[in-house]
């Protein structure tokens, strides 16, 4: 049963708090997602709105001038696709 | 040393906050517990207590303030009764579970409805599982003391859990008492200043309350159910420390009446003060009953109950709340397991009496002994005083 715990209750930080900044970044919230966000290339005038309106911050821009997700966090919830003024975004089931 | 003062008790309860050094105070005034608020307040404003006296806009308010000032690693106070704890309730989870030792004073008084300002239990009795340790009062000498003595047990490193002192509404808040006060120096003696073992602190950047997913939710839990569990020798040796500094004689649980009574009255709070009266003139009547007073209510003291029953073949409890739907008051659901499947466990008799300010005169509680030797109480549960000649 164990097997489902995080650690063993002796082990917690005081009244369970975090102690190491930047924990957040281990959340992978990315394995909720059920749709995933495409990118249309041709379309895209890397203006950066997606990144701007992104509820994750996942959006950044990548070596190649894109506007790209990290999928580790990406939940696939589409605002992007909505904000795109070049309907660059299409949202797709994602297969596993 | 002391001087004898003549005081309303919530006066003297907010002198107790004063000599405690209490950096913060975040308070919402309800009645009865208004008049220790407003002595505070006027401490801070006129610089007699060097604090920080936030008047919020309710007691939600109060106790969420309170634990972002007591996570910043301030000593911090609050007080409220009957609806300002309800108002309370999911922020006092929180502060146990945030493990801040947050001190409050519970001015005990019946819940609406009907609205009612008059004392009884029910407030606190809503509250029985929030994780703090909860101590109860019966006069002003104690009040005063055991208000320091909080803030010593929950800031103990062994502790680290908020802690409540109940105090009956009227009965004990607005009641003039000769009370001795310990001068600032025995008190700093007494109470150090607070370390706290973890705060916000930018050069030490910690998260304080993070989400508890399943996976760590338990163990939380667990965490702060041991460290409630394992403040009760530490209650202990405060109250011990105590005794010796003001020459008292606290324990948490405590008995008087005759040693081994075969019938022994239960209570908690001031009625332990008529209850004790009315069990000298029976002893002095020569009927074999005592007393088991309960002090230290969370966490509740297993072996020291039982070892202060001992031989007692009949336990008279007496409870200030109702339970609706269950069997007995609360108090006495609590002895009901406590003594389950204890050899020789004594009968108990629940009276619940004192119901909304409903007073119990002395010569009632004779009366309910003698009911009690003569088993014409319910089985259950006695409403005591209910009209009920329809
Ligand atoms: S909002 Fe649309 S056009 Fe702008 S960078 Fe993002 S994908 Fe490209
Ligand atoms: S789908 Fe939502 S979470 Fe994913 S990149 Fe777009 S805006 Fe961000």
């Amino acid at each position: 049963m164990s097997k489902n715990s995080i650690c063993a209750w002796q082990e917690l930080a005081l009244g369970c708090a975090v102690v190491e900044p930047g924990n957040a970044s281990q959340l992978r919230t990315g394995d909720w997602r059920t749709l995933i966000p495409v990118l249309n290339e041709e379309e895209c005038i890397k203006c950066g709105m997606c990144a701007v309106y992104c509820p994750e911050f996942c959006i950044s821009e990548r070596e190649d001038e894109f506007y790209r997700p990290d999928f580790d966090y990406c939940k696939g919830c589409g605002i992007c696709a909505n904000i795109c003024p070049k309907d660059a975004i299409k949202m797709v089931m994602e297969e596993k | 040393m002391l001087k004898r003062v003549g005081i309303e008790v919530s006066l003297a309860v907010a002198e107790a906050v004063r000599l405690a050094r209490a950096d913060v105070i975040s308070a919402y005034p309800i009645t009865p517990q208004t008049h220790i608020v407003e002595e505070l307040s006027h401490y801070v404003a006129n610089g007699e207590l060097d604090a920080e006296f936030i008047p919020v806009e309710s007691e939600h308010s109060a106790m969420s303030a309170a634990v972002g000032s007591a996570a910043a690693g301030a000593r911090t106070y609050t007080a409220t009764s009957s609806q300002g704890l309800a108002l309370m309730h999911e922020i006092l989870f929180i502060a146990s579970a945030m493990r801040l030792p947050i001190v409050m004073t519970v001015a005990n008084r019946s819940l609406s409805g009907p609205i009612s300002i008059w004392n009884d239990h029910s407030d606190i009795m809503a509250e029985r599982d929030i994780g703090w340790v909860q101590l109860f009062v019966e006069d002003g000498q104690e009040a005063l003391e055991l208000s320091m003595a909080a803030f010593k047990i929950a800031e103990d490193h062994r502790v680290l859990l908020p802690t409540i002192i109940n105090m009956d509404g009227f009965i004990l808040t607005h009641m003039i008492e000769p009370i001795e006060f310990p001068d600032q120096k025995t008190v700093d003696a007494f109470l150090p200043p607070f370390e706290p073992a973890m705060r916000l602190d930018p050069a030490h950047p910690v998260s304080m309350g993070p989400v508890g997913v399943p996976e760590v939710y338990l163990e939380a839990k667990k965490q702060c159910e041991q460290a409630l569990l394992d403040s009760k020798p530490v209650v202990k040796e405060v109250l011990d420390e105590l005794n010796e500094l003001f020459g008292r004689d606290y324990d948490l649980v405590q008995t008087n009446g005759k040693d081994g009574a075969e019938t022994r009255f239960v209570t908690m709070g001031s009625l332990g003060e008529s209850v004790y009266t009315a069990v000298e003139a029976l002893n002095a009547e020569g009927k074999d009953v005592g007393q088991t007073r309960i002090r230290l209510w969370r966490p509740f003291p297993v072996e020291e109950f039982l070892a202060a029953c001992k031989g007692a073949k009949r336990l008279i409890v007496i409870d200030r709340a109702i339970s609706p739907g269950s069997v007995c008051g609360p108090v006495a659901q609590e002895l009901k397991s406590v003594l389950y499947g204890q050899p020789n466990a004594p009968e108990i008799v629940n009276v619940i009496c004192g119901i909304g300010g409903r007073d119990v005169p002395i010569e009632e509680f004779k009366e309910i002994y003698a009911l009690a030797q003569a088993g014409k109480l319910e089985k259950t549960y006695t409403l005591w005083g209910l009209n009920s000649n329809a």
